[in-house]
């Protein structure tokens, strides 16, 4: 039987989130299919055709997709479930919202995150903040399955699936829209970027985090956060990298100012390349760091920002 | 409007937690519990709720062994009304314990059920979503704001691009996330006052549930260590050093 993806986007762009779940599917060795549930989403459904291992775009275009609400998106997918062997999505606020809901209107259990594909029906999954990994085995009829998207590759854009059209169910009209207030932002997406710079407590302010976003600009870097900076008002929550925030993997992680608290070691741990500066030489985020520079970040900085 | 909230005893977050030897799971004989840090926040919600005449009556509940009684008279401690423990040694799934909950809900009718986005044991992030799918409700998880009138409440969610907020018809299921609010500490007189509130014990079946795990759990394991790199003397170096030897620059 056939996989379905629920694909993340926001109606006009493909979230490069979900090229990480086609890759995960793919181990999984069957037909993937893509579903895009939107409002005027035919852009999104374009993109997710090109992904390497997509055999077909399923587009459902409705009002009641335009804002992925978790109550008529799950009734979507549970509609169409029943000739699955797996219902997968990235592990992204719409992922995790929604395929919970999914797996108990189907009666089956639900694997959240997983990091490596062992086989159809067993995962390997963090547990307590990934200081411990679990191998976990389901045996219900449809697998339901959130992806760590840091642990599997992106899917490149080499393909020309079909699209085709699925029908909208009726909401079940719980829930509605009110607003957003979205971050905007020149620079790549956290969670996408192959080069991240977050600051800690240690930037002392949000305005210091200027000396960031400078170096970031020139390396074409996403800024980031410690839980602590954000507590501390200095950013928006949606910067934040560790267990509760968002989980990335890039290239080169560049912690200052960041002591290395577990909860934040959970959330960037597995970036290829590690730099911490930090001015206290005991600070754990040195055990993990690849590249420790003891230094005071004020005058660090402006030395880096100078240097690349 | 009487408000529901489910808590869960897991293993203390500033425990170091370690693998067992066998791979059967990690240990957690002798190790402190409290309760999982993200449904103190939604205890410490409602009963700001009832603070605010909105909610009248707290229930909470916690499904686990017969010591998530102290979890429940932690939460009597903060401000909940009474309690009910659905007593089981079995390790609880979330879809299981969406089940019981559903149970529950069917008996209390709360018009409002909050708990925590997610257990700091397991990482699943799934029973607020399960509870509200199996009672046909709304759900606004990861909420940092919570505003409950008219028969609605808005929930402003914590979403990857910012924030984002949603109206939900009454009743409905909201999950915490870290900044919906700051919890109180109990006061020793509330906790001498906990003691002596209602404090009901249930198990599954009385509520016709079957708590079965549906996944098996074949190993866990420790994760891969990282090894601690080198110390570099100045920007100059480490600059040189990301682009000679990392070429990540």
């Amino acid at each position: 039987m056939p996989i379905l993806i629920l694909a993340d986007h926001d109606n006009a762009t493909l979230k490069p989130a979900t090229a990480h779940a086609v890759s995960a599917a793919a181990k999984l060795g069957s037909d993937i299919h893509l579903l895009v549930a939107g409002r005027n989403a035919a852009p999104v459904a374009e993109q997710a055709a090109k992904l390497a291992g997509v055999a077909k775009v399923l587009l459902a275009d409705d009002a009641a997709y335009e804002h992925a609400l978790a109550e008529p998106v799950a009734a979507l997918l549970v509609s169409i479930a029943s000739g699955y062997s797996h219902v997968l999505a990235a592990a992204t606020s719409v992922g995790k919202n929604v395929l919970p809901r999914v797996a108990a209107l189907l009666d089956v259990a639900m694997i959240s995150d997983i990091t490596a594909v062992v086989s159809a029906d067993t995962f390997e999954r963090p547990i307590y903040a990934g200081n411990a990994i679990a191998t976990v085995q389901s045996s219900d009829p449809v697998k339901v399955v959130t992806v760590r998207t840091t642990a599997f590759e992106a899917a490149a854009a080499a393909n020309s699936a079909p699209v085709e059209s699925v029908a909208a169910v009726a909401d079940p009209a719980l829930s509605s829209f009110v607003s957003a207030e979205l971050s905007k932002s020149e620079r790549p997406e956290l969670t996408a970027a192959r080069i991240v710079i977050s600051g800690g407590r240690g930037m002392q302010s949000g305005d210091n985090f200027h000396l960031l976003e400078v170096i970031a600009d020139k390396l074409g870097a996403a800024v980031g956060a410690s839980r602590a900076a954000v507590d501390a008002g200095f950013v928006p929550n949606d910067y934040q990298v560790g267990q509760t925030g968002k989980i990335v993997a890039p290239e080169l992680y560049v912690a200052v100012g960041i002591s290395g608290a577990i909860q934040h070691l959970a959330g960037m741990k597995d970036s290829k390349v590690i730099v911490a500066i930090n001015k206290d030489e005991e600070a754990p985020i040195f055990q993990v760091a690849d590249y420790g520079l003891v230094a005071d970040l004020f005058k660090a900085l402006p030395e880096l920002q100078q240097a690349v | 409007m009487k408000v529901l909230v489910p808590v869960k005893r897991v293993v203390d977050y500033n425990v170091k937690v370690r693998v067992k030897a066998d791979g059967s799971g990690v240990e957690t004989a002798n190790v402190k519990m409290s309760m999982n840090p993200f449904d103190e926040i939604a205890v410490e919600e409602a009963v700001r709720l009832k603070e605010a005449g909105t909610a009248t009556e707290i229930v909470v509940v916690s499904v686990g062994p017969t010591q998530a009684q102290e979890t429940l008279r932690t939460a009597l401690a903060m401000g909940a009304d009474r309690a009910i423990l659905v007593q089981t040694d079995v390790t609880t799934e979330p879809l299981a314990v969406a089940k019981v909950l559903k149970a529950l809900v069917e008996k209390e009718a709360p018009g409002l059920v909050i708990l925590g986005k997610q257990a700091i044991d397991d990482d699943c992030n799934q029973t607020g979503q399960m509870l509200a799918a199996l009672l046909g409700w709304g759900q606004g998880t990861f909420a940092s704001k919570v505003v409950a009138a008219d028969g609605k409440v808005a929930v402003t969610r914590e979403i990857d691009g910012g924030l984002e907020t949603v109206e939900l018809k009454l009743p409905a299921v909201v999950t915490a996330d870290l900044r919906l609010n700051e919890p109180r500490y109990a006061s020793l007189p509330n906790i001498m006052k906990a003691k002596k509130k209602p404090l009901e014990t249930v198990t599954p079946d009385a509520l016709g549930v079957d708590v079965t795990p549906r996944l098996k759990t074949l190993k866990v394991t420790e994760p891969a260590k990282r090894q601690a790199g080198i110390k570099v003397p100045d920007v100059a170096t480490l600059v040189d050093k990301l682009k000679s030897e990392a070429r990540v620059i």
